[in-house]
């Protein structure tokens, strides 16, 4: 199977040659790292096509991933809302924890069949740097993940996982010592070492062709979930609600259904402590096109051009930009864009915890917590499918730190 | 109208002479210094300034930079502070070539047309912006072109010779050779590698070329301009003046270092 899949519906959004979605993405990076783009595009565009590639692929996604991820009919949560039935797409129960490692075996992979033998990576929850450090131990590359200070103290755990994998993990001490400023050192690191290195971005954002490949890997995670649906509950879902920080998991939960009609998506950005006191991350609902990391997008700055410090209680969210696609299906009214604070996701971590003993990741929680909100207003007969993105072992220092409980 | 770029590289090149262009960063270490510190620079040699506008975000940037563009940010420094300190340099240097150095978001806030028009009107003569190749340039050229600013192109050691023609429709002013594959301030040029690429760049440009990235002395500086035909200096001489505590220090350190690269550049064997 080519990694195009049977849907026409993804025909609806391809960028053109050098990334343009609509006025968004493109490939807004200095000199050096253009024929790096060139080469990795002219990659991606060969082994993407390739039957022994996709053959590996699907294969590391079965057996080592453990693909396909069930969906999960959550009963209780849907009798709490008390409206349309709640149904979760399990990328929590994904080896290494969430859906990143859709990305990162496609891209470790690709990495491998381009001669790499270093990865790079940033980081901002530490999932993307846990399955990156992972790839690269099964690949036998050597792995250096970059990660902003503020997130090493807040993901110590992640952290510690990532050195067991063998990963060098580099502090980033620079402007708001977050994802973003990680993605600017992976940069600079790339820029320096670009002959034997390949960076692995972690979301949909970046220059051409990252946002357009790593939708790609992690549409695994839509294309499966509407063949799930169909089978088990034979009809597609109302409505997808997935959470957007970069928004590599709501894409690819997404895209396979973009040529459903019916089907609504609402993606989830965090409102932090709320989207009036500017301490947020919803770059979508709240932020204006610029350019950021490479591609033209909605991000957060101020009204001279520089990019704001966000909040979110979910390190993963905390991010100022947005993938370019999603800006594109925002402005084009096929997708919508709402957001959740700090506290209504607590509240639902709590709630999908104690009601389904399932502990979800804080992101993920952002999504819960709108998808029970919307489920309230919608019938019974109806089915709002959430992408229940990753675990959140990684947050139960965060959550007790927040509850003021000492472990 | 024609651009000072334009006159002063065919000035240098009828005299024989390399183009010294520092940069610096506005609004380091103080706002108020800058427009000092670049009559200071063209009093001890400089032909060309390159003034950088602060991002938060310099991802092409080293830790120099980095530092000194955060530093000028909290200081209040803004895209339309810097065109200011340039309207002020002009009313003392009617000659000089200064380039705006920076990326590209402050410029998208600022809105095209009135910054291209804005910093016309402020005496600046080309902007060079790091994140924005010319394929992505379309929208800003045509208002750079109405108010004759040029903007000025990067070529890489990774850039490959297509891809030097297709920059060359776009270029203006001077070609940027960035001399390593790297961030400002590194420490890895090697002169002698410079050779082979810059013989490439001139069989596709006929602009003048100036090199940057890792030229931090007289000695690196005068092996260059051997080759080329300008020499940027900027992680070196920032560092060079970050201990100033008063704008007359600063001017003083920027000149005492300025003024030994334009001697070893102008007598070289």
């Amino acid at each position: 199977m080519s990694i195009e899949t049977e849907n026409p519906g993804l025909l609806h959004s391809e960028p053109d040659e050098f990334g343009h979605f609509g006025p968004y993405g493109g490939t807004y990076v200095s000199e050096t790292l253009i024929h790096a783009l060139d080469e990795l595009k002219e990659a991606y565009g060969r082994w993407r096509r390739d039957d022994e590639f996709m053959q590996r692929l699907d294969s590391d996604l079965a057996h080592y991933v453990g693909r396909p991820s069930p969906i999960y009919f959550a009963q209780r949560l849907t009798e709490l809302a008390g409206g349309a039935r709640i149904i979760l797409k399990r990328e929590d129960l994904n080896h290494t924890g969430a859906h990143k490692i859709n990305n990162t075996v496609g891209q470790g992979l690709l990495a491998h069949y381009m001669g790499k033998s270093r990865i790079i990576a940033e980081t901002g929850a530490g999932q993307h740097g846990v399955a990156s450090a992972t790839v690269a131990a099964r690949l036998d590359k050597s792995c250096v993940v970059y990660m902003g200070e503020v997130d090493i103290h807040r993901q110590a755990i992640n952290v510690f996982r990532m050195r067991l994998l063998g990963a060098e993990v580099r502090s980033v001490s620079s402007g708001s010592k977050t994802l973003k400023d990680a993605l600017n050192e992976a940069m600079r690191d790339w820029v320096t070492n670009i002959d034997d290195t390949f960076y692995i971005i972690g979301t949909v954002a970046g220059p051409h062709p990252y946002p357009v490949m790593v939708r790609d890997f992690n549409a695994v995670v839509g294309r499966e979930a509407r063949r799930q649906m169909l089978a088990q509950c034979e009809t597609l879902p109302d409505v997808l609600v997935a959470c957007v920080g970069g928004g590599s998991n709501a894409m690819g939960l997404f895209h396979p259904f973009l040529g459903d009609a019916g089907v609504k998506m609402i993606g989830v950005e965090a409102a932090g402590r709320g989207l009036a006191t500017g301490q947020h991350a919803a770059s979508l609902c709240a932020g204006r096109p610029g350019v950021l990391h490479g591609c033209r997008t909605y991000l957060m700055d101020d009204d001279a051009g520089q990019i704001e410090h966000t909040h979110s209680v979910s390190a993963g969210l905390d991010y100022p930009g947005v993938g370019p696609e999603h800006a594109w299906l925002k402005d084009s009214g096929r997708a919508e864009y709402v957001s959740i604070t700090d506290d209504e996701a607590l509240q639902a971590f709590h709630n999908l915890t104690r009601l389904e003993g399932i502990l979800p990741a804080l992101e993920s929680s952002h999504a819960v917590a709108y998808g029970m909100k919307l489920a309230a207003d919608m019938s019974a007969d109806q089915t709002v499918l959430i992408n229940l993105s990753g675990r959140g072992d990684k947050d139960v220092q965060t959550v007790a730190e927040l509850e003021n409980i000492s472990l | 109208m024609s651009n000072r770029i334009d006159c002063r590289f065919e000035a240098l090149s009828a005299a024989g002479r390399q183009a010294l262009v520092p940069f610096i960063t506005s609004g380091y270490p103080d706002p108020g210094w800058t427009v000092a510190i670049m009559h200071a620079l063209v009093e001890a040699g400089a032909d060309v300034l390159e003034l950088g506008v602060p991002f938060s975000d310099p991802m092409a940037d080293g830790p120099v930079i980095q530092a000194a563009s955060e530093r000028a940010i909290s200081l209040g420094v803004t895209l339309g502070g810097v065109l200011e300190a340039v309207k002020e340099f002009r009313r003392q240097d009617g000659i000089t070539p200064v380039v705006l150095m920076g990326y590209l978001n402050p410029i998208e806030r600022y809105g095209h047309q009135s910054f291209a028009q804005d910093a016309a009107a402020s005496g600046v003569d080309g902007v060079l912006l790091v994140d924005c190749p010319p394929e992505e340039m379309s929208g800003l050229r045509e208002h750079l072109d109405e108010s004759g600013i040029y903007p000025i192109c990067l070529v890489a050691p990774t850039t490959t010779p297509q891809r030097m023609d297709a920059i060359a429709e776009h270029a203006r002013g001077y070609i940027y050779y960035v001399s390593f594959k790297g961030i400002t301030g590194a420490n890895r040029l090697d002169e002698a590698a410079l050779v082979a690429p810059l013989n490439e760049i001139r069989s596709h440009f006929g602009l003048p070329v100036a090199v940057g990235f890792g030229i931090k002395d007289s000695e690196s500086a005068a092996a260059v301009a051997g080759l080329a035909d300008g020499v940027v200096i900027g992680s070196a001489l920032i560092e060079h003046v970050e201990k100033a505590a008063s704008k007359q220090e600063a001017c003083e350190l920027a000149a005492g270092f300025l003024a030994p690269i334009r001697h070893a550049m102008d007598n070289k064997a």
